[in-house]
């Protein structure tokens, strides 16, 4: 099994990714998965749009009055550094070397952490001012929305920690190589979606 | 089996070109980088510079579909072959997504 082969940079396929059945069909059900993961998506989206500034009469809360743009601005850059991070450990994957790989991985969670702790200190500061989650039909579609992106990070940053845990002493092989691909996958489907929230839910609910 | 691959050892030539080849391809990905973060800037500095909402509603939403784009073909490799299924997939899905937000958006509100 090519689970116990060692390989060198020469012998090393050009797409480890894609090398093995187990690394082909993993590959294509990820994409399978990313296709949901639009629909769920935009589901949210399409519920936000439908419920925007909706609520209650006299509601004191609106995107306009809500938002702080400095703040996305931040989480912006920190999710999309991420995602650049994680393409340089793809690319020490293709090159062969381990230590590269896990070192961009691991900035990568740096990143993502930091957008995460960000993210809480928002959802945070809005429960404080009495915008819970409950309170109107636009926040639970607010925080559904964004809140389920929030998930993802949680989720993509356990993956990932789990996969540099589990193989630090293990190297690289063609068994592990589709799953650190897949994550990469998902880390930056995790910023697609992240540059809608951007544009639909904070630059558009501050023009209005 | 599952797991057996076909191992294939690159002679010098061959894997340094390889290398080099891969090289180029980062220098490209850190050039697509560069082109996200001047978008998501535009976008940005369009809204505080508070145009109309006429003019910026268009732009910022066709500089993310750009920027999408680029983190699709670019960062996820889309632009290489043996990915059509995965953009059948995608495309499919963002479809969907297309018709869910179109119906929200018109007959949620009406009667």
């Amino acid at each position: 099994m090519d689970f116990n082969t060692k390989y060198t940079p020469q012998s090393w396929p050009e797409h480890p990714e894609q090398a093995t059945m187990e690394g082909k069909n993993k590959f294509l059900g990820f994409w399978l998965f990313l296709g949901g993961e639009t629909v769920l998506f935009a589901s949210l989206f399409a519920t936000y749009l439908a419920l925007k500034n909706k609520g209650p009469s006299g509601m004191e809360f609106s995107t306009e009055t809500l938002f702080e743009l400095p703040l996305v601005f931040v989480m912006t850059m920190l999710l999309l550094t991420s995602s650049l991070t994680s393409v340089y450990a793809m690319y020490h994957m293709k090159n062969h070397n381990f230590k590269g790989m896990q070192t961009w991985l691991a900035i990568t969670v740096l990143l993502g952490l930091g957008f995460l702790g960000l993210e809480i200190y928002e959802f945070y500061h809005y429960v404080h001012i009495g915008f819970t989650y409950n309170q109107s039909a636009f926040s639970s579609a607010f925080f559904t929305l964004v809140g389920t992106h929030g998930l993802h990070v949680v989720i993509g940053l356990v993956w990932i920690i789990l996969l540099l845990i589990r193989n630090a002493k293990r190297g690289f092989s063609l068994y592990n190589a589709p799953k650190y691909y897949t994550a990469s996958l998902y880390w930056h489907f995790i910023d697609v979606v992240w540059v809608f929230i951007f544009t639909v839910v904070y630059l558009m609910g501050v023009v209005g | 089996m599952s797991h057996d691959a076909h191992v294939y050892v690159k002679s010098q030539t061959e894997y340094e070109y390889a290398r080099k080849k891969r090289r180029e391809s980062m220098r490209g990905q850190v050039t697509t980088f560069g082109i996200m973060i001047f978008l998501t800037l535009i976008s940005f500095s369009t809204v505080i510079a508070g145009f109309s909402m006429y003019f910026i509603l268009p732009v910022i939403l066709l500089l993310a579909s750009v920027q999408v784009v680029l983190q699709l073909y670019y960062f996820m490799h889309m632009s290489e072959k043996n990915h059509n299924v995965p953009a059948f997939f995608l495309y499919v899905g963002a479809f969907f997504g297309f018709v869910f937000i179109i119906t929200f958006l018109t007959i949620v509100w009406w009667g």
